[in-house]
């Protein structure tokens, strides 16, 4: 597994390593835009990016990645759009990228098309919210043909059995939902939140990422210990709306 | 009803497609709904709670007027207009409250296309005692503001929303953003029979006591069973009410009226069963036939009835229609505007603009059918709470002129 297999290599280049994923919106406010944002993530030392292919009912994001995607999707992406863009990116930057979607666009492209098609232009992996393992049969026959990382997701709300039974379908890392809600709201890293981490490391042996609220240098090395890739989402979209494509590439310097 | 495959699915379409955050909340609200399900008690608590806060059983009405108008089939209306709230939607809702009851949650939320929901579910969060969110589109908010306003009078808190195409399924989706932070003490009344199962099931399972009530009254009063069966469907759950009542009898045929809005080829409507633009897709925790472009992004819709106007449809009627055992068809806002007239003139009932896709099918084929056959329409709400959409189609110029009066009454 590619993904699995560089995650690992990243994380033992180091002591108290912590990997950094981050998150755009492809087309968002432009493909022109994602472009030069990727490039300042990767020469600022991302680890791994999730691409979201825009969908017109984003029902587990918040407001900002909500409206993210309309307007992506009002300046007319597409997502023979995104795949193209996809292909590009891969080739020009060496680390993973990730497509973060809803089923239904994987549905409507024919299933198989689309792990083909992904494969093909270099993903690593898919992070499906709305897509458990009880409704993914196709989904989760084809992981390992295509050799594409199924990202399972634990939430708070998942029992230690739950959490079992996702990891079984889970490859390349789980996706740790650090709180309730949606995206793009602070969280607070108390006792529970501990616990619930402890709870997440005691179910798997892959590599743990923790998304949602995740927005400073001080969360970063909270999770230090305790996971092993910090997720940032709604931070850097809100940052290249409010400051600019610029911005994005100090921003993620002053991370770690 | 019909054999299911899979838990949830109803031939092609069903499931539960949530996120994992509520993975728990559905395994709970399942357990919780087939316990009370096969739990006598339960049905007996709902029966008398319908017959003695709403209206239940509605009367079943001769419309001997309209059948004499059309020379052809005797017209029996079933009357959900006359239930507590004015609608077909309190009969969910009340079934819905007493199961948050049994869970012992203490918040609803709710969205609402044409506020007949959202009324009714602020009704019953005030009869038991429940915190009330309901979620509104923007654009519903502007069509149908005298609901806003008996929502906040019953103490809910309205809530406008903005995102995507400010209309019934953006509200679904703000409502369950609400529900993935909150589902401790919530619980989310759906407002049809959509979404993730359990949902389908249980809002047809309280809807059901439409066309229970429907059978027993027309072969009362008619003697035998009707020739056809002729319920709107914007989500479907009055036409699974009534339908499910005539369902065994192969005798009666049974058939959904989408909304055409401005014509089936505009691009302007709101028909997923008839016409040509939807296609299987994935979206709001299920699946089903929606109206959708080839990436399986959602198209705008368009209806003059607000509760017609969303780019899903129940799965189990898109079962039934697949099996050929519910017959779909559409009717314009023009003609919708026709038979509300034709009706209110005939036999001084208010259709809402919803039910009255009904009228309009069973118009147009009434003719087809002998005087000794009957046919049932389901009102499945009154019209009044319409009236600012419906003065405006008629253009009426004494409601204008109140308007303005009022206008500038408040303007002073």
């Amino acid at each position: 597994m590619q993904l699995n297999d560089h995650i690992k290599k990243a994380l033992a280049a180091g002591d108290n390593k912590i990997l950094l994923m981050t998150h755009i919106v492809l087309g968002y406010p432009s493909l022109e835009a994602n472009r030069q944002v990727i490039k300042q993530m990767v020469d600022n030392g991302v680890d791994l990016i999730e691409m979201q292919i825009p969908f017109s009912e984003p029902m587990a994001d918040g407001p900002v990645i909500v409206k993210a995607n309309q307007d992506a999707l009002k300046n007319g992406t597409t997502v023979r759009e995104c795949l193209d863009f996809a292909k590009e990116i891969t080739s020009e930057h060496d680390i993973p990228f990730l497509f973060m979607t809803y089923y239904n666009i994987l549905f409507k492209y024919g299933v198989e098309n689309f792990f083909q098609k992904s494969k093909e232009i270099g993903i690593t992996g898919f992070i499906i919210p709305d897509l458990p393992p009880e409704e993914g049969e196709e989904f989760f026959s084809l992981t390992d043909k295509y050799d594409i990382a199924p990202i399972m997701i634990y939430a708070p709300t998942s029992t230690d059995e739950r959490m079992k039974e996702l990891a079984k379908f889970g490859r390349g890392f789980i996706y740790c939902v650090a709180r309730k809600g949606v995206t793009g709201k602070h969280t607070d890293f108390d006792t529970e939140f501990n616990d619930y981490m402890q709870r997440c490391r005691k179910s798997t042996d892959l590599p743990l990422a923790v998304g949602f609220g995740i927005s400073r240098r001080e969360d970063v090395d909270y999770l230090r210990g305790r996971a092993d890739i910090a997720v940032i989402g709604t931070k850097t979209i809100n940052l290249v709306k409010e400051q600019g494509v610029d911005a994005v590439g100090p921003f993620i310097a002053g991370l770690r | 009803m019909n054999q299911t495959i899979k838990t949830g699915y109803y031939g092609d379409w069903g499931g539960a497609f949530i996120p994992e955050v509520l993975y728990e909340t559905f395994r709970e609200l399942n357990i919780a709904f087939k316990e009370a399900k096969a739990d006598p008690a339960f049905r007996q608590e709902y029966l008398s709670l319908m017959g003695t806060y709403s209206c239940r059983p509605t009367p079943l009405t001769h419309a001997e007027n309209l059948s004499s108008h059309f020379g052809g089939a005797q017209f029996y209306i079933k009357r959900e207009d006359l239930n507590h709230t004015g609608a077909h939607k309190a009969n969910n809702v009340m079934g819905q409250g007493l199961l948050v009851k049994r869970m012992g949650k203490k918040r609803v939320i709710a969205e609402t296309g044409a506020g007949q929901h959202g009324v009714a579910t602020a009704t019953m969060a005030a009869k038991m005692g429940f915190d009330c969110t309901i979620y509104m589109g923007e654009e519903d908010i502007m069509r149908q503001r005298p609901n806003v306003f008996w929502m906040e009078k019953m103490g809910a808190t309205v809530v406008s929303v903005t995102s995507g195409t400010k209309t019934l399924k953006d509200a679904i989706n703000e409502a369950f953003r609400d529900w993935v932070t909150n589902m401790e003490d919530t619980h989310y009344v759906l407002g049809t029979v959509c979404g993730p199962h359990p949902f389908p099931e249980m809002v047809a399972w309280f809807q059901s006591i439409i066309g229970q009530e429907a059978r027993k009254q027309i072969l009362n009063q008619f003697g035998k069973l009707p020739s056809r069966v002729y319920a709107c469907v914007g989500g479907g759950s009055n036409a699974m009410g009534i339908f499910q009542g005539f369902l065994q009898d192969r005798t009666v045929e049974l058939i959904g009226v989408e909304a055409g809005g401005k014509g089936i080829n505009s691009g302007h409507h709101a028909s997923r069963l008839t016409g040509k633009d939807a296609s299987a897709g994935v979206a709001q925790g299920y699946k089903t036939m929606f109206l959708q472009n080839d990436d399986g992004q959602m198209r705008d819709t368009h209806s003059v009835a607000a509760g017609l106007d969303y780019v899903g449809v129940s799965p189990i009627l898109a079962d039934l229609w697949q099996k050929g055992l519910v017959r779909f068809s559409s009717a314009t806002d023009k003609e919708v505007m026709e038979a509300l007239d034709l009706t209110m003139k005939r036999e001084g009932l208010i259709p809402a603009l919803e039910s009255s896709h009904a009228f309009v099918q069973a118009f147009k084929e009434a003719g087809e059918l002998g005087s000794d056959e009957a046919l049932i329409i389901n009102m499945s709400g009154r019209g009044d709470k319409d009236i600012f959409t419906i003065a405006h189609a008629f253009d009426d110029p004494s409601w204008k002129e109140f308007i303005r009066k009022k206008g500038a009454e408040y303007a002073a």
